[in-house]
């Protein structure tokens, strides 16, 4: 749980309030995966129910900086020398989409899938520019790094969807509809 | 609107005759203006060395036309396309074809020789290309005492001295470790950022990523081509609210 153990982590530096915990959790994830307050609290809160992080005593009872204790310390810890599980995989929308795809009918799947490689190769230049025009900041280039393979392995696991489909040739094709009008008021009123 | 540097205008190519015919391209239609860098990507066998080999003057298209600097290859005798391919193209292979016996500014400096540019000029501009692709203190060395991704640097200097405003790379990263290649790309965005103009074959995605615009080739027909990238700033969406 990535922004438990975030939190954790940067006040396993120093304690720090919760709108600094906000923008240095940004600062160093490059902005990618901005984190509203409420959550930072929550968060927080949580943390501080299971003995992990404390508040201190401040001039304010509404402003209080956070410090990490023992327990905290310990479970920062057991995160770096722990692997990210991979059971459970977060839902992938786009596997999901070809799985359904090509058990739909009507649906062109190479439409389908020729879409979706132009928009990541797409997303890919983006994430090139902004790494070429990035400054040296380690943190944030491993992020957009991390970006940048995970779009490439998309496209190539797409062009490899694509040489299956034509090794498979399942059933006979269908008139083929565009992707974008499957969901028609004609469809709806059958449901 | 500058003038573009390269123009292929409907081109075909097809190897064979009869049954036994292959169209490696057909009817493809591609412009690069300077200071572009355009990605062609596609599997093996989908036209993408067919394309490029094309824009070089090193293969001619059965039908269609290729221009270089508004001047149409088709039309120039053996000598003049010889010229024109060593003045205004450079290439880089996946071997890098450099010579063994030469050092790194010798190597560099062939193709201007070649042309006629006195030695003393030619070695000055090699140090300088040298120079722009960090390898000035080693022009002295052979290849063979050069790594791998040095050595794609000199390929790089030697593909772009002179005045040249055409760059074509085949797969230039070739067996480079991942750092070192988007360094050899690195430098080939920041060669058409100055104003050349720039073709890149690839497979890999990533590097296609470096481009202005990504070309997908399959069986020899364009099949999609991305549009320059919008803002940088609208793939990073603020999910913050």
């Amino acid at each position: 749980m990535s922004i438990r153990h975030g939190l954790l982590t940067l006040l396993d530096q120093q304690p720090m309030y919760g709108y600094q915990l906000r923008l240095e959790f940004e600062a160093s994830t490059g902005s990618t995966w901005p984190l509203n307050v409420g959550q930072v609290y929550t968060t927080l809160a949580r943390l501080e129910r299971d003995g992990l992080v404390e508040a201190v005593d401040g001039e304010q009872e509404s402003q209080r900086p956070y410090r990490i204790t023992d327990a905290g310390r310990a479970e920062v810890k057991a995160w770096f020398a722990t692997p990210v599980s991979r059971e459970n995989p977060p839902r992938d929308e786009l596997a999901i989409k070809l799985a359904l795809a090509v058990n739909t009918p009507g649906i062109d799947v190479h439409a389908v899938i020729q879409a979706q490689r132009t928009a990541t190769v797409q997303a890919l230049q983006q994430y090139t520019r902004l790494k070429n025009t990035s400054d040296d900041d380690l943190s944030w280039l491993l992020v957009i790094d991390s970006l940048i393979f995970a779009a490439e392995a998309e496209v190539r696991w797409l062009d490899h969807c694509e040489t299956r489909l034509a090794r498979h040739r399942v059933r006979p094709s269908r008139p083929a509809v565009p992707a974008d009008t499957t969901d028609t008021a004609d469809t709806a009123v059958r449901r | 609107m500058t003038h573009p540097v390269l123009r292929l205008r409907e081109v075909t190519r097809v190897h064979g005759k009869g049954d036994a015919e292959v169209h490696a391209l057909c009817g493809v239609s591609l412009t690069v203006a300077p200071g572009e860098l355009i990605a062609v990507m596609g599997p093996s066998g989908s036209g993408k060395s067919t394309l490029l080999n094309l824009a070089g003057g090193l293969d001619s298209p059965t039908t269609g036309e290729v221009l270089v600097e508004d001047v149409v290859l088709g039309g120039l005798s053996r000598r003049e396309l010889a010229q024109l391919r060593r003045r205004s193209i450079g290439y880089v292979f996946q071997d890098l074809n450099l010579i063994p016996g030469l050092t790194a500014a010798e190597n560099v400096m062939l193709p201007r020789e070649l042309d006629g540019v006195p030695a003393r000029t030619a070695r000055a501009e090699a140090v300088a290309g040298l120079a722009q692709v960090d390898m000035a203190e080693l022009a002295d060395r052979f290849p063979d005492d050069m790594s791998g991704g040095q050595q794609q640097r000199v390929a790089i200097a030697r593909a772009l001295v002179g005045d040249r405003r055409l760059v074509l790379a085949d797969e230039p990263t070739g067996a480079l470790d991942s750092e070192t290649g988007e360094a050899v790309l690195r430098l080939l965005r920041g060669r058409c950022d100055a104003g050349a103009a720039g073709v890149l074959v690839t497979h890999e995605a990533r590097h296609a990523g470096w481009a202005d615009r990504v070309v997908l080739l399959r069986d020899g027909v364009m099949i999609d081509e991305t549009h320059p990238p919008p803002a940088v700033e609208s793939l990073l969406a603020d999910n913050s609210s």
